[in-house]
């Protein structure tokens, strides 16, 4: 009787939270997934066979974009930064200022993503549906990654995200390059989530909970009690397969040589989903790993500010330093390699993978400041967090915009060699402008938005360094984060050469591409906002902010 | 401060016209709506918007000339900053778009659209891509002037940065025969430089707190803008004093006056064994000199210099070298006072090795364009060493007007070598547009051929040589005066660099302008000077001579800054460095260096 009254307040209680709670935040997700249902229904119904795919989605997306926006500006600011944490679906999900914004982005992403799609021709109408289906499906995913608070849920996200992108790489059906790019990726895909997994079932194993805030409170009590060097090593062995997951996803080195492959042979739109969206999503999930784990979570009967809190955060203080050793050496080494062998690249959609793993690394660096602040100045680390937040929303714009632009010059010039692009600016000066915005911009200079990125990335380093966070370690990331900056000057601006300097091909028919089309206003709307957050990017920031709140 | 006041700032529109007006009417030019066909409508825009700029900055330099001085205008005589523009940019970081000119770059800015204006003129012989090169020529001077004004360290290092690229391209597209790999060298020497520049900043912003400051300070460091009624500047200083975190500042005099401070934050942290202090000004130095620049950071620059055209040139030895001295003076040694008292040694070194090194290169040339580049090196060797004398001197005795002496002559070396760098260049170009060649050894009897240009450009050239009564005399010979009380070594060298330097160019202009006559290539191109070309090769000459025989116009608007400058930082070495009293600082009369 009694356990009967049990159970039932246990199912309408959970019932209440789910639809009460839960739901009401989840709901950009469930747009996705109703457009993404939408989306096949069209396929079986004889009466919408003929419905513009592309519209639908971006219908769909708009009220994604809506929710997302509704939830962000609803986040409390100022006072009591926690109060908008929640814990969804009994703890499978957590929303909080993070998942709020990176939702956001990717929504905002998609919206500028299925217009840049629609416009550039790729896909065609019959794989529209196809398309979007698995575009959609893969970012509801990532959006998942980005509120993932338990071990299942973090796998099932990971995979969510992955498996419509093997796909979409084999999207051009006729072509072999990219039909080996989709195997490689899958093969490559398949290996690292299994690696993962097994990483995964170690750590619950050890710490008998899925539950990422419950594993920091086991994980500390393992600090606390002194453990035997056995389970350390198990836990080690797990987190480090777990690292191995993530940087998959990141295209980390050196878990990166899927990523020149597939972005070569898949469309240039493939690239451009793969390298902004499933970044931000990726990056968001080791932000949201990094710190579950390194930092124990205020609703878990740890009162905060009390003596048990800081007696817990003390005792994580060795797992934030293994964590943060990981992060950094890979965030070092990821980009140095990254910007080292783009330099040999002639082909552009490679040299933009190239490119995209190496600001892997920047935005690692980011994440190691940020957690190794976190015992020693939390207003550090929140800042640290907001700049890779920033770094975030200001490389949706670049690298979109790069890909839009290797896209739209695709579809005149029928080729994605770098030496097919010689002296296009006699041609077709917009568009080297606005390439040359963009690349200056992912090099890092002034007055561009990839600038801002990166000074707040190195200004985090630099504040961990004077609070004396991990000093040695991010000292040496600083200096290689910067000596990076100047060896990637070469590729890109090599780029410019060939645009400016290069004598034009004889055989090219002189094809001007104006600003002034629909392609040319896609490709404009994307570099605008490269300069106007390169020079006005309060804003920006401010949002950021909110989103690196979301630890403290 | 609320906005409708802040618009109302007296210097607002003027000076962030003269910063952007130039790349307004870039934007503007580089518009589809002026067809690229209009060249002499691209050509007129620019030389007259570089003329509005050059009339603006003459405007807020010698009110005089324009009747009743305004409260934008610079008064004569007043060390500290005037027309100063104070609006908030990124609250999150503090950072301001804050601009003002002292006695120190005032005269710079006034270089700087004077030469503009001149290499806009210059540009008439540019054919290829004319709207391209206009429009980017144009960004470039909003990045120097930029530079000049900027006294908020991220906006300094955004108009730093944002004279790059379009100098690598106009290097790289309208450039000589290598102007590829010159374009790319120049971008990579000096992208390291402001890399390290960049961490630099990033030291100092996060190790600096404005609460250490004393209220007067924050006024007169317009961290508090001093516009305010009371009531608000005590609010706004409470604001910062009673803050619960440290307040970090990217102002520039802000961060001297912390620098300067007896318990400075900057030389209390150590980083491997050295004070952030010194790690801030070496990794500073290190971005100034290579735009200087000095040995061995200074190949990028024969390169450069050879391969840009003409009016690039010009530019290039005219403003972009003096961006380095300037920001030396300008960060490096009221930041980190305590550093460039330690490394006084090194920077004086840098000079007199860059001085007699970029001699002897200068000699060894046989191309008439690099041996005027290697003669750069060699004169702003000696800014290098006028800048370093004067934060050391033998022994204790602290003579702040031994330091003034040398830091008024770097300042006056940097004016003059513009005025005749420039030049140098032009006449250089003038003759390569004819026979479109540079070899000395070619050259011969063109002053029988070209008498009024032949007499211009030796009078430029003199000027470069340091002849008395010409403008380089003045800056040479006041820092091999001062550098005297450093090092008598260094003193000696110097002086004999002066013959050094005689010789390259004696031998120049025998070798080029004098002989029988003209053998090289295309001798019947040898055409007289054109009006356009007189038009810009007169000026120079005129103020070649005029700062020659008459310093005091320069120094009348240097020397107050720069002595009150020495004076503090003199003081504080008797007061921090040493621990000794403080003695009270010498009347803060102008007085004239010499």
């Amino acid at each position: 009787m009694n356990a009967q009254s049990n159970l039932g307040s246990l199912i309408s209680d959970s019932l209440a939270n789910t639809l009460d709670v839960s739901l009401p935040l989840f709901r950009p997700e469930l747009c996705l997934a109703a457009t993404v249902v939408l989306l096949l229904l069209c396929r079986i119904l004889p009466v919408l066979k003929h419905a513009d795919s592309a519209l639908i989605a971006l219908g769909g997306v708009a009220f994604g974009l809506w929710y997302a926006w509704s939830d962000f500006k609803s986040l409390p600011t100022g006072g009591d930064l926690l109060a908008g944490r929640q814990e969804l679906f009994t703890g499978l999900l957590v929303y909080d200022s993070l998942t709020a914004y990176v939702r956001l982005l990717l929504m905002g992403f998609l919206v500028l993503y299925i217009v840049f799609t629609k416009v550039s021709g790729i896909p065609d109408r019959e794989d529209g549906a196809d398309f979007y289906t698995l575009v959609l499906g893969s970012t509801l995913g990532m959006c998942l990654m980005a509120s993932a608070n338990h071990l299942l849920m973090l796998f099932m996200a990971v995979e969510m995200a992955s498996v419509p992108s093997y796909a979409l790489a084999g999207l051009l059906k006729g072509r072999k390059a990219s039909s080996e790019a989709a195997l490689k990726y899958a093969v490559y895909g398949a290996g690292a989530a299994g690696i993962m997994l097994y990483g995964l079932s170690l750590l619950a194993g050890v710490l008998g909970t899925c539950h990422l805030p419950s594993m920091a409170l086991g994980l500390a009590k393992v600090a606390h009690v002194g453990a035997d060097g056995g389970s350390v090593m198990v836990l080690s062995l797990g987190g480090l397969m777990l690292a191995v997951g993530l940087a998959f996803k990141l295209s980390a080195v050196p878990f990166h040589f899927w990523c020149p492959d597939v972005f070569e042979g898949a469309a240039a739109e493939v690239g451009a989903f793969l390298s902004v969206a499933s970044k931000a999503a990726a990056v968001a999930l080791l932000l949201r790993v990094a710190f579950s784990l390194g930092v124990p979570a205020a609703s878990l009967g740890v009162p905060a500010g009390g003596d048990a809190a800081a007696q817990t955060l003390a005792a994580l203080g060795d797992t934030r330093h293994f964590i943060v050793y990981v992060v950094a050496l890979m965030a070092a080494v990821t980009c140095t390699l990254g910007n080292l062998a783009a330099y040999g690249q002639t082909n552009m959609k490679r040299l933009l993978a190239y490119s995209t793993v190496a600001h892997a690394g920047y935005l690692m660096m980011g994440v190691a400041a940020a957690l190794a602040m976190v015992g020693v100045t939390p207003a550090g680390s929140r800042d640290a967090i907001s700049a890779v937040a920033f770094y975030l929303g200001t490389y949706v714009f670049m690298n979109l915009g790069a890909f839009a632009i290797v896209a739209v010059l695709r579809n005149t010039l029928r080729s994605e060699e770098i030496a097919s692009y010689a002296g296009l600016v006699r041609t077709s000066p917009g568009i080297v402008v606005a390439t040359a915005i963009v690349l200056v911009s992912l090099i890092g200079l002034p007055p561009f938005a990839g600038f801002v990125s990166k000074f707040l990335v190195f200004s985090a380093l630099v504040e961990a360094i004077t609070a004396g966070a991990e000093r040695p370690l991010m000292l040496v990331v600083l200096v290689i984060g910067g000596l990076n900056t100047v060896i990637s000057l070469f590729y890109y601006l090599r780029v410019l050469k060939v645009m400016t300097f290069d004598p034009p091909p004889a055989e090219r028919a002189s094809e001007p591409f104006p600003l002034v089309s629909l392609p040319g206003a896609v490709v404009t709307a994307l570099v605008v906002p490269v300069v106007g957050f390169g020079l006005f990017w309060s804003g920006l920031y401010a949002a950021a902010q909110l989103a690196g709140a979301f630890a403290s | 401060m609320d906005p409708a006041a802040s618009l109302t700032q007296p210097a607002l529109w003027p000076l962030t016209a003269i910063v952007f007006l130039p790349a307004l009417v870039a934007a503007f030019l580089s518009l589809p709506i002026v067809p690229k066909a209009r060249e002499e409508f691209i050509r007129w825009t620019t030389l007259l918007t570089t003329a509005v700029v050059f009339v603006l900055s003459l405007w807020m330099a010698w009110p005089q000339l324009f009747g009743a001085a305004g409260p934008a205008q610079f008064k004569l005589g007043e060390p500290g900053m005037q027309a100063v523009v104070k609006l908030p940019w990124i609250k999150a970081f503090g950072i301001e778009y804050l601009l003002g000119v002292d006695g120190i770059s005032l005269p710079l800015v006034v270089l700087t659209t004077f030469l503009s204006m001149l290499a806009a003129a210059a540009s008439w012989p540019i054919t290829k891509h004319v709207k391209a090169y206009h429009v980017l020529f144009l960004l470039l001077v909003t990045g120097m002037l930029g530079v000049f004004v900027s006294l908020d360290f991220f906006l300094f290092y955004v108009f730093w940065e944002v004279m790059l690229l379009p100098m690598y391209f106009l290097i790289g597209i309208w450039g000589g025969p290598r102007r590829e790999y010159a374009a790319i060298k120049f971008f990579l020497y000096t992208l390291l430089g402001s890399v390290l520049m960049l961490l630099a900043i990033l030291m100092l912003y996060f190790t600096s707190d404005l609460r250490q400051l004393a209220p007067e300070q924050l006024l007169a460091s317009h961290v508090v803008s001093p516009a305010l009624d009371a009531a608000a500047q005590a609010d706004a200083v409470k604001a910062i004093t009673a803050a619960q975190a440290p307040v970090h500042t990217f102002n520039l005099l802000a961060l001297a006056q912390i620098g300067q401070l007896p318990n400075s934050p900057f030389a209390a942290v150590q980083l491997w064994g050295m004070t952030l202090e010194k790690w801030a000004f070496l990794l500073l130095l290190i971005g100034f000199v290579i735009k200087v620049p000095v040995v061995p950071v200074h190949t990028w620059l024969p390169d450069a210099h050879v391969e840009a055209p003409t009016p690039i040139s010009m530019i290039l030895a005219g403003v972009l070298l003096k961006l380095g001295g300037y920001g030396i003076l300008r960060i490096c040694y009221p930041i980190c006072p305590g550093a460039g008292l330690d490394f006084a040694w090194l920077v004086c070194g840098l000079g007199v090795v860059s001085m007699v090194y970029g001699a002897f290169a200068a000699l060894a040339q046989k191309d008439f364009k690099r041996m005027v580049a290697y003669s750069s090196v060699s004169h702003m060797g000696y800014v290098m060493l006028g800048l370093g004398v004067w934060s050391a001197v033998a022994g204790h005795e602290y003579r702040w007007d031994a330091w003034a002496q040398g830091v008024n002559g770097a300042m006056f070396q940097m004016l003059a070598h513009g005025i005749s760098s420039a030049g140098m260049f032009f006449m250089v170009g003038v003759l390569y547009d004819r026979v479109h060649h540079r070899n000395l050894e070619e050259f011969g009897g063109i002053f029988n051929r070209m008498p009024v240009y032949s007499g211009l450009a030796i009078a430029v050239f003199f000027a470069g040589l340091g002849l008395p009564g010409l403008c380089g005399f003045i800056g040479e010979v006041l820092v091999t005066l001062s550098s005297w009380n450093y090092s008598r070594v260094l003193a000696v060298i110097s002086a004999f660099t002066v013959i050094l330097t005689a010789a390259y160019i004696l031998w120049a202009i025998q070798r080029v302008y004098l002989g029988a006559e003209y053998k090289g290539p295309h001798g019947d191109h040898l055409t007289p000077i054109t009006p356009r070309e007189l038009a810009i090769a007169t000026p120079l000459v005129f103020f070649a001579i005029l700062f020659g025989v008459a310093p005091q116009i320069l120094f009348n608007y240097v020397t107050p800054s720069v002595n009150r400058q020495v004076e503090t930082l003199a003081d504080w070495t008797r007061r921090v460095h040493d621990a000794a009293p403080a003695q009270p600082v010498a009347a803060a009369a102008p007085r004239i260096a010499p």
